[in-house]
């Protein structure tokens, strides 16, 4: 890159974004601040600052990933949600957005602990490995599943802390943490019509969406 | 021995310097760290481009420690092309058709702002070690003089490397209202014991050299060149990685086939640094050497926020574009992580890279196309906010 890219050129349209992140787009109110972790090619916050005009931040772990948020105008800094997060002051965000990440961190507790506190509302996604075909593969092929949403072989995959939909629930009712919205997604991100939380919610769902808050 | 020609020109020559100036009346001086009122100060400065009508789109370009305000014109005294004109100039990543670039000459320093070397008004002779001990904070309330001069109220972004990433962070610090963004760069917010330890022996070096004369080498008619060519060549070292230096120069032998078996430069990497040397004398002054880096080692903006960092930064809106080097072992990237978090804990809106390359320290001022693609992005993505519009 010679030089700034002409001003004209900022003002480009948006691309589509991905369905899921779309999903999590929706739920943002226009104007709050928002810190989204582990951002990756810093899509979703291009989006909302162009489009809802937040005011966006991103902490991503790979160093060519916030590299190329940056050159984008973004503000993104490198990063860990298992280590970063305490740095951050509390209730300095309306919305802390942590999309396909929990599962991969060392200490979910932890992390989601951190999130309820930074934000007003923490907004989770995650695989659900409860959802049926992957209990079928455990069940009736005796192997780690390798499916749509879990790509990686078990030897190589960073999902390190998988759980169902209603472990999560377990989890969040253990800290306290009240579960605001739950939606389940399918293969592609989709929003399913399915009551969620519940049985079916977990037997059906690819992925949980979930906005959490904690009082005080 | 006499003094040297060319020191004799950077005596004579700085007040004739091209580029412009501005005097801080001793009627309002600068009030210093120290306590001590400073004044007149001169302030020697450049500037590119235009300042639009708003006065919105002024860029301060703050200098390492001997660095000088020819940011992008041909330097008085080496003939060499500006510090910065990789990223300073028309259609650049500076681009002076869009912004109104300053950089002004440090206070203390050897290139027209007032420093060691200048007349004392009191004694009518060269200041010597009569000039006050300056910090950080002293140089930014001299450049802050200066952008009050200029008309301009905040500035758009204020961007520096090394000693400049220090002066970025103190701007940030004590005029927050006035930077809407910075990009400290290679930097820290204090200066570490390793950093302070290298310093020090840059400035017995110069001490050591009977020329120096107790400071007063101009009155005594002499120059302390090899104290000074001696300091530059240690701390030429800690801008480099051992990468590059192997690099470049490996074990080579200069201009021989075999060792001397003697202390004559046989390597060439000892020719380098000897000409290093040589050449700095010619271009500064050893009085502003010690002052400079004495205020670099003094400067801890976490001590002088009660030992909390992003106290320092509490409440501010301005944007920050960290960014550091991989093979910086100066202000390595732990520096520049430790002021991320702080100014996390400060709910700024802080944008940290740390940028791959084997070139050490130096980096900032060498061709790295991403630490200039991330500029250029983080720049436009700033102009943005601020609503600057550009033809």
């Amino acid at each position: 890159m010679t030089g700034p890219l002409p001003l004209a050129a900022q003002g480009r349209p948006r691309a589509s974004i991905r369905v899921d992140l779309q999903a999590i787009a929706e739920m943002i109110e226009p104007g709050s601040r928002v810190l989204d972790i582990g951002c990756g090619d810093g899509a979703l916050l291009d989006y909302l600052a162009h489009e809802k005009n937040v005011d966006a931040r991103g902490i991503e772990i790979s160093q060519a990933g916030v590299n190329a948020c940056v050159a984008q105008g973004l503000s993104v800094v490198q990063g860990d949600a298992d280590t970063d997060l305490k740095d951050y002051p509390t209730r300095g965000f309306d919305y802390a957005i942590l999309s396909q990440t929990l599962q991969a961190t060392w200490d979910p507790k932890a992390v989601l602990e951190h999130l309820v506190r930074i934000s007003r509302r923490a907004i989770v996604s995650f695989p659900n490995f409860g959802v049926w075909h992957v209990r079928l593969r455990l069940l009736f092929g005796g192997k780690m599943p390798v499916t749509g949403t879990l790509t990686s072989a078990w030897y190589e995959t960073p999902n390190i802390h998988l759980c169902t939909l209603d472990d999560f629930v377990d989890l969040c009712r253990a800290l306290d943490v009240t579960i605001e919205q739950a939606m389940v997604l399918d293969s592609v991100g989709r929003p399913k019509g399915l009551q969620a939380p519940g049985r079916l919610a977990n037997l059906l769902g690819e992925q949980g969406l979930f906005v959490l808050t904690r009082g005080g | 021995m006499t003094a040297h020609p060319s020191i004799t020109t950077l005596d004579s020559a700085a007040a004739s310097f091209t580029g412009k100036r501005f005097v801080i009346p001793a009627s309002d001086p600068l009030r210093l760290d120290s306590g001590v009122e400073l004044g007149p100060v001169t302030v020697a400065y450049q500037t590119y481009g235009t300042l639009n009508a708003e006065k919105s789109n002024g860029i301060l370009v703050c200098h390492a420690l001997t660095g000088d305000h020819f940011v992008a014109d041909r330097h008085p005294v080496t003939g060499k092309p500006g510090w910065w004109e990789a990223i300073v100039g028309p259609g650049k990543l500076l681009d002076t058709d869009r912004y109104f670039i300053v950089c002004a000459n440090v206070l203390g320093g050897c290139m027209g702002t007032t420093g060691p070397k200048d007349l004392d008004p009191a004694t009518g002779q060269p200041y010597g070690l009569a000039f006050p001990v300056i910090t950080i904070g002293d140089m930014v309330k001299a450049q802050a003089r200066l952008i009050d001069h200029l008309g301009i109220d905040k500035l758009f972004c204020v961007i520096g490397g090394s000693m400049g990433g220090m002066q970025v962070l103190e701007w940030c610090s004590a005029y927050p209202e006035r930077v809407f963004a910075a990009v400290p760069v290679a930097t820290s917010y204090r200066h570490s014991a390793q950093n302070i330890a290298f310093h020090e022996v840059g400035r017995q070096a110069i001490m050591a050299d009977p020329q120096w004369n107790g400071g007063a080498y101009q009155a005594a008619g002499t120059q302390p060149q090899r104290g000074l060519a001696v300091a530059r060549m240690a701390a030429h070292i800690t801008y480099l990685s051992e990468t590059a230096l192997h690099r470049k120069f490996g074990r080579k032998l200069q201009d021989r086939a075999q060792l001397s078996y003697g202390f004559d430069a046989d390597f060439q990497v000892e020719s380098y640094l000897r000409h290093q040397g040589s050449t700095f004398v010619d271009r500064f002054d050893a009085n502003s050497y010690l002052y400079i880096t004495r205020a670099m080692d003094y400067f801890d903006l976490q001590a002088e926020h009660g030992g909390s960092l992003a106290a320092a930064f509490e409440g501010t809106k301005t944007r920050f574009c960290v960014v550091s080097f991989t093979s910086d072992w100066l202000f390595p990237t732990s520096e520049s992580r430790a002021l991320v978090h702080a100014l996390n804990a400060a709910a700024a809106n802080v944008s940290f890279v740390e940028i791959v390359s084997d070139k050490g320290h130096d980096a900032f001022l060498l061709d790295e196309p991403e630490f200039h693609a991330v500029l250029g992005g983080f720049l436009n993505g700033a102009a943005e906010h601020r609503g600057l519009k550009f033809k």
